[in-house]
């Protein structure tokens, strides 16, 4: 039984963020695509864990346009031993990722266990990994920051509120959302890179997996946020009293 | 088009950021009912002053860890049972993992991070944050399907609007058999106020020079009721708790006051605070892109200037 883990390709957060003319999306054109940060958490532990969980196989899979390929060598050069990439060139919401992908871990599972990583930095959702979870109808836990296998179970830290953590134990066969802390992932290799490209990519389509490509929502009306004013630097004689005056009397904040 | 509020509540009180939400489903003139899932009392004066004509209640010490198992069926049950097609809730660690999982399993259109809420009359359409707060967009929602939305905290005016006494329905659990289950809440460093429920943020980076100058940063939060936040150089230091991170792949936080000392605003780190109404930057060089972003910035030494300042914002607050 295999593991699988889910990644997204998405901008490089140094690229610069341009909008098109019609303001119905990003301009692609210039942008570096890397591996989801998250993600690669994810498929690190997978890789870790493999043994533990008593897979034989982790199975990266994507769902986006053709280029999203680079992001699956990523993880296959990391250690991966296969990938799937359901290919569309359209938008896709994460209700509908969720069912393809759902589909697809049917047609190559059993899963014995799902990662997807905690949000992608692109769409800012974090809402994935639950949503594939309700639809493989498996137990989740999101933001997970450590993944101890226990026989069939597993006992996982998920980071709340003001530092808090909760202590969760759930069935092996179940989805974790990959936060920071969880592990350091892996450098990938030149061997690595090597032997990546001798590894099977599976390609996969809606039609092939019976999934409509339905909207339950359209990303519109891109825009640059407002720009700053410009600074106000405080000399630094008497800065300080200045500065506490300005935000009580100026912008009222104190 | 009835709209369902999901309210949080700490202490007994229901969290301000529940209360923007009330008075955006208020504004709609439409009907609207509020939900909230614990072990704890429902906070009726405030329903009561937010204009909520019905309240469902589950109440059960069974609820008082989440579970996404268990809350996920009792909201999707209050959904139908109330025939809600609108649901509201504000961004925090358990809203985001409830929201998306219920939307699944009533196939409803879902975001998240929103910072304004549009009303057209029969829907929400909402705007929100991508690439890191890099743009903006506006999601808007096939007429077909329910709408779930999270909205990020502070973004919304809250305002009571006239009394109404609340119709409080107290519903069982009736499911018992869960395949989570929280075994322990292990308490982290501070038991502040979340930085992402923050008003005030007081954040610390590498030029704060060592992990027990952060005392500093503490004691400057104290004074002004903030949280202190830091960026990755620090944590990956093992100056502070991780949990601490503001950033990229830290949290997102959007205060009134944001001040930033000894931070040179790496656009990881900018990703997660430049949605701050007010940021004040202190940085010995001037060159440092933070300035980039705030709104006032002092060039100098922040092991100076923070103590400095918690002198003179004492002051102040006493008076
Ligand atoms: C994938 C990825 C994700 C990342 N995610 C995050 C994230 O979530 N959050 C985050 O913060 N970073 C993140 N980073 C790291 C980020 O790129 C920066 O390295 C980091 O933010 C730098 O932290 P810093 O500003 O504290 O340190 P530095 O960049 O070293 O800056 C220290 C600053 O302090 C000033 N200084 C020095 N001494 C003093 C003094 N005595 N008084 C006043 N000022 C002084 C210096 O002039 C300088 O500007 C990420 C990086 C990557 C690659
Ligand atoms: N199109 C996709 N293909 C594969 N995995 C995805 C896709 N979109 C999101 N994910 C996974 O879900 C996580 C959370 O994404 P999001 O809900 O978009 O914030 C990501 O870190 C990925 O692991």
């Amino acid at each position: 039984m295999s593991i699988f883990v889910c990644i997204k390709q998405v901008p490089d957060t140094e690229t610069k963020i341009k909008i098109n003319s019609d303001k119905s999306g990003i301009d692609t054109s210039t942008i570096k695509w890397v591996l989801n940060p998250y993600d690669e958490y994810a498929v690190e532990e997978a890789l870790l864990k493999k043994d533990a969980i008593g897979a034989d196989k982790v199975i990266a899979i994507t769902l986006g346009p053709a280029r999203s390929v680079d992001a699956l060598r990523t993880a296959l050069a990391m250690g991966a031993d296969e990938a799937i990439h359901i290919q569309t060139d359209k938008d896709v919401d994460s209700l509908t990722a969720s069912k393809a992908i759902s589909k697809a871990i049917e047609k190559f599972g059993p899963a014995k266990c799902v990662f997807t990583g905690k949000l992608s930095i692109d769409s800012n959702n974090s809402s994935f990994g639950p949503q594939l979870a309700a639809q493989l109808h498996i137990p989740h836990t999101s933001v997970v920051s450590k993944y101890e296998v226990k026989g069939e179970t597993v006992v996982v830290e998920r980071e709340i509120e003001a530092g808090k953590k909760e202590i969760v134990e759930m069935p092996l066969s179940s989805l974790s959302t990959a936060n920071k802390g969880l592990n350091t992932p892996r450098f990938v290799s030149l061997p690595g890179i090597m032997k990546a490209k001798k590894k099977p990519v599976h390609i996969l389509s809606f039609e092939e997996l019976g999934v409509e490509n339905t909207k339950s929502s359209e990303y519109k009306n891109f825009e640059l946020p407002p720009e700053k004013p410009e600074v106000r630097i405080l000399s630094s004689d008497g800065a300080v009293k200045e500065l506490v005056q300005l935000l009580r009397n100026e912008s009222k904040v104190i | 088009m009835a709209i369902l509020v999901y309210v949080e509540t700490t202490n007994g009180k229901i969290k301000g950021s529940s209360l923007e939400l009330l008075t955006a489903a208020k504004k709609t003139n439409k009907p609207f009912s509020s939900i909230s899932i614990g072990a704890s009392a429902s906070d009726l004066e405030s329903l009561n002053a937010f204009g909520v004509k019905k309240h469902i209640e589950y109440k059960d010490e069974k609820l008082s860890k989440y579970n996404p198992e268990m809350f996920s069926q009792v909201l999707t049950e209050a959904i139908k049972d109330t025939g809600s097609e609108i649901i509201l809730g504000s961004s925090s660690s358990l809203t985001k993992d409830l929201f998306p999982t219920v939307a699944a399993k009533i196939s409803s259109g879902f975001v998240s991070d929103g910072t304004q809420l549009n009303w057209d009359g029969n829907r929400f359409s909402v705007k929100k944050p991508m690439y890191a707060g890099k743009c903006f967009c506006t999601v808007e929602f096939s007429k077909s399907l329910p709408q779930m939305i999270l909205m990020r905290p502070n973004q919304m005016p809250v305002e009571p609007s006239e009394k109404v006494n609340t119709e409080v329905v107290t519903k069982n659990l009736s499911i018992n058999d869960f395949k989570t289950k929280v075994i322990e809440i292990v308490k982290g460093a501070s038991e502040k106020l979340d930085l992402t429920e923050a008003n005030i943020i007081v954040s610390g980076g590498r030029g704060m020079q060592a992990a027990e100058n952060f005392k500093l940063l503490e004691e400057l939060a104290k004074t002004l009721g903030a949280t202190v936040g830091a960026s990755r150089a620090v944590t990956d230091a093992g100056w502070v708790s991780h949990s601490m991170q503001v950033g990229q792949t830290g949290k997102t936080v959007a205060p009134t006051l944001y001040i930033a000392c000894g931070i040179s605003g790496a656009v990881q780190h900018l990703a997660g605070m430049s949605d701050s109404k007010v940021i004040v930057a202190i940085n010995k060089d001037p060159e440092a892109p933070i300035f980039k972003k705030a709104t006032y910035g002092i060039v100098g030494d922040a092991l100076e200037i923070v103590p400095l300042l918690n002198e003179e914002f004492k002051k102040i607050l006493n008076s």
